[in-house]
């Protein structure tokens, strides 16, 4: 009965829901970026027909590159994200059945999806692509660093637990991580790590079109280049909801919290999106820079104020 | 008509594709990006690699250097594809029609599915060709 009830978690939450409202924060994002330039933008249904005209193309696969490494890396990323999507769904809709550590795992698999991207871009043999995978690698070096100690702020307040099932126990208790002291710096360390991770710009050097014409994904086309394209916008869900649970309060079903669950992904998705009109791309070594400077130093303070407890 | 060629209408990723233009043509293709025009609104967008793109804007009159760098690009791209030749220049060469350097028109190179005269033509010229082209996919399926 458990297997069945998991793999309904995986179809129904970790797949189905996550992708719908992934697309649609996706539409959210291209709409409200067309309205901060004066423009229309596209009707509400677009990524949804752009993934099916995908499907339709042909896969190209380069002469030069590893055929096998090509195909898999997509299925790699799509794959950690479900994982992860299954974990914090099942989490938060039924609350006991979190497992010791399940932190660390999700911190891990949310690793996975770069890792995918930086193999599909040096499988593919081109070398715009291969530029693009470097530089991936480096913003990976770059932010894994603040994010992990920034992660380690709730374990801490929380009474050093490793089960985001406690984390959110916690902060129904005491009131959620982000009014403390230390969990406001983590938080704000987080959300610019998330945009690293989606590689939205200021930090989307990997994909610089305008240098280097879209960089990892240059070689991909049709369904493998839908499921990249899937991959990102579910990550668009995936990485709000896990900040919402370790910082926020976590999802709960009854009544005004549901709505309040709403509004504060929203928010973080309008944060992503005005943070990405609003800034002009950073050189790679400058993203460097800036998570091994300032962000790690703001995020040993806020580990040091966990530790005092405020 | 099938539903992926179907999508396909609603949101053609177009690749921009000079072969020796004056530039002239690029700057106005450029145009129909911008808040007045907007062609996202149809689901367009610029395709940075031409692996994504589904519609290839070619301008320029297709110089012996740029033509064979055209026919592989061509071939590049995942069928099904569509071309748009834009300018004179691309549909007849143009001012350059007894250069040494132009030999055959585009049309000539690579198959041709919609035509927008101008020299260059208006973005309203441009979004109206893109127009007349889904009409005419519509047509054929
Ligand atoms: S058609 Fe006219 S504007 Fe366009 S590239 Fe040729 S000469 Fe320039």
């Amino acid at each position: 009965m458990t297997y069945l009830m998991y793999i309904g978690y995986l179809v129904v939450f970790g797949v189905a829901v996550t992708a719908v409202i992934g697309l649609l924060a996706s539409w959210i994002d291209r709409k409200v970026t067309a309205r901060v330039q004066y423009r229309v933008g596209p009707p509400l249904l677009q990524p949804v027909i752009d993934l099916v005209k995908l499907l339709g193309k042909e896969t190209l696969i380069p002469s030069g590159a590893s055929r096998t490494m090509f195909l898999a890396a997509p299925l790699i990323g799509f794959a950690s994200v479900i994982a992860v999507s299954t974990i914090l769904w099942t989490n938060s809709l039924s609350g006991g059945r979190s497992f010791l550590g399940d932190l660390v795992v999700v911190v891990y698999l949310l690793a996975v999806p770069s890792m995918s991207i930086i193999l599909g871009g040096f499988a593919s043999g081109n070398p715009l692509a291969s530029v693009g995978a470097s530089r991936e690698m480096k913003l990976v070096m770059a932010y894994e660093l603040p994010f992990v100690l920034a992660c380690l702020v709730p374990v801490i307040l929380s009474g050093y637990t490793l089960k985001l099932g406690d984390i959110v126990g916690y902060q129904t208790q005491h009131g959620a991580i982000a009014l403390s002291g230390g969990g406001a710096l983590a938080l704000i360390v987080c959300i610019l790590c998330m945009q690293a991770k989606l590689a939205l710009v200021p930090f989307d050097a990997p994909e610089a079109e305008t240098e280097i014409c879209g960089g990892v994904l240059i070689e991909y086309s049709g369904p493998v280049l839908a499921l990249y394209r899937l991959m990102k916008t579910m990550l668009l869900f995936v990485l709000p909801f896990f900040i919402i649970i370790v910082f926020m309060g976590g999802l709960r079903l009854d009544g005004i919290h549901l709505v309040l669950f709403v509004l504060k992904y929203v928010g973080l998705v309008a944060l992503i999106t005005v943070i990405r009109n609003t800034n002009p791309r950073l050189r790679i070594d400058q993203a460097m820079r800036f998570f091994w400077g300032p962000m790690t130093v703001v995020a040993v303070i806020a580990v040091g104020l966990a530790l005092m407890g405020w | 008509m099938s539903v992926t060629l179907n999508a396909l209408l609603k949101s053609p990723w177009v690749f921009h594709l000079s072969t020796g233009s004056c530039n002239n043509c690029d700057i106005e293709v450029l145009d129909c990006l911008t808040p007045r025009f907007d062609i996202e609104r149809f689901g367009m967008l610029l395709a940075g690699s031409i692996k994504h793109a589904d519609v290839l804007l070619v301008t320029g009159s297709c110089n012996r250097q740029s033509a064979e760098r055209l026919k592989r690009l061509y071939d590049q791209v995942p069928k099904p594809c569509l071309v748009v030749a834009i300018g004179e220049c691309s549909q007849s060469r143009g001012m350059f029609i007894h250069s040494y350097n132009c030999p055959k028109p585009l049309d000539a190179i690579i198959p041709v599915d919609v035509y927008i005269p101008g020299c260059p033509p208006k973005p309203e010229a441009i979004i109206a060709g893109v127009v007349n082209l889904i009409q005419k996919v519509k047509g054929a399926a």
